[in-house]
């Protein structure tokens, strides 16, 4: 690809009718830009676990895409109740879903550690009352 | 092995993408779980599932997975069936439950694409 590229999404908190458009139509729009498919794939999964946190947990969030010849990063910031402790939300397993969220599949504690093992970097930063954002950088070489 | 076998095998009913059962499953994951699903399968895998709602085809796109088999008679809605459709991702629905169509298909050589750390330690709950 040439020119970097850049799109933004906004995820609605609680509409799980919504849930996971903003990572299909993320996914498509790799594909037709030529990302090799192993890339796709992780990109992917990784923003539908990021995109599923903010409809789980948060209010209102957007996701930022951006494609340069080098790398894919995603930018998702969400305004909900933030994380007190990254570690241990980091750890699989853990996790704060409600029965509801178990329900529909998710809510396992796998979200966070998974956009990590998907991801070539990972950098959270959260305030509790506020919310959370998270820079995932994904390797196109 | 071809969908179209997998469809002989746990005697399917087939909701979507019936044209599209020549193609070919390498290997098979079994979850209730989308998280699960997303976290250890890879591309190219058939998902046996009971969990029958618009997620499980979301999870099946996002992570590269053409089949999803309802297990225990589960039945998908119209809605779900479109977002197959539109998706091409072939729905097939068996009475078997999850234990048996799993068995028949790995006894056929239907291997597993779960690949899950022996060490994993038992889930901690907030």
């Amino acid at each position: 690809m040439g020119k970097p590229f850049s799109h933004s999404f906004i995820v609605e908190g609680r509409n799980f009718v919504q849930a996971g458009t903003a990572s299909t139509k993320i996914k498509t729009m790799l594909k037709e830009l030529g990302i090799d498919g192993g890339v796709v794939r992780r990109v992917a999964i990784a923003t539908y676990e990021a995109e599923m946190n903010i409809v789980m947990y948060a209010n209102s969030g957007t996701v930022v895409l951006e494609v340069t010849p080098e790398v894919v990063r995603l930018n998702v910031n969400d305004r909900g109740p933030g994380i007190s402790d990254i570690d241990l939300a980091m750890q699989e397993g853990y996790s704060t879903a409600t029965p509801e969220m178990r329900e529909m599949g998710f809510g396992a504690g796998m979200g966070l550690p998974n956009i990590k093992k998907n991801a070539d970097d990972l950098r959270i930063k959260s305030t509790v009352g506020e919310g959370t954002n998270l820079e995932i950088t994904f390797r196109i070489n | 092995m071809r969908l179209s076998e997998i469809r002989d095998l746990l005697a399917c009913e087939v909701f979507s993408a019936e044209d599209q059962l020549n193609r070919e499953a390498k290997h098979g994951c079994a979850s209730d779980l989308m998280s699960d699903v997303l976290a250890f399968s890879r591309a190219g895998a058939v998902l046996l599932t009971g969990l029958v709602n618009v997620h499980t085809v979301q999870t099946a796109y996002i992570a590269e997975i053409n089949c999803i088999v309802f297990v225990r008679g589960k039945r998908p809605d119209e809605s779900v069936i479109a977002v197959a459709k539109e998706k091409k991702i072939s729905l097939l629905g068996s009475s078997y439950s999850m234990y048996e169509a799993c068995g028949i298909l790995y006894q056929h050589g239907l291997t597993s694409t779960m690949q899950c750390a022996l060490n994993h330690t038992s889930p901690k709950r907030a």
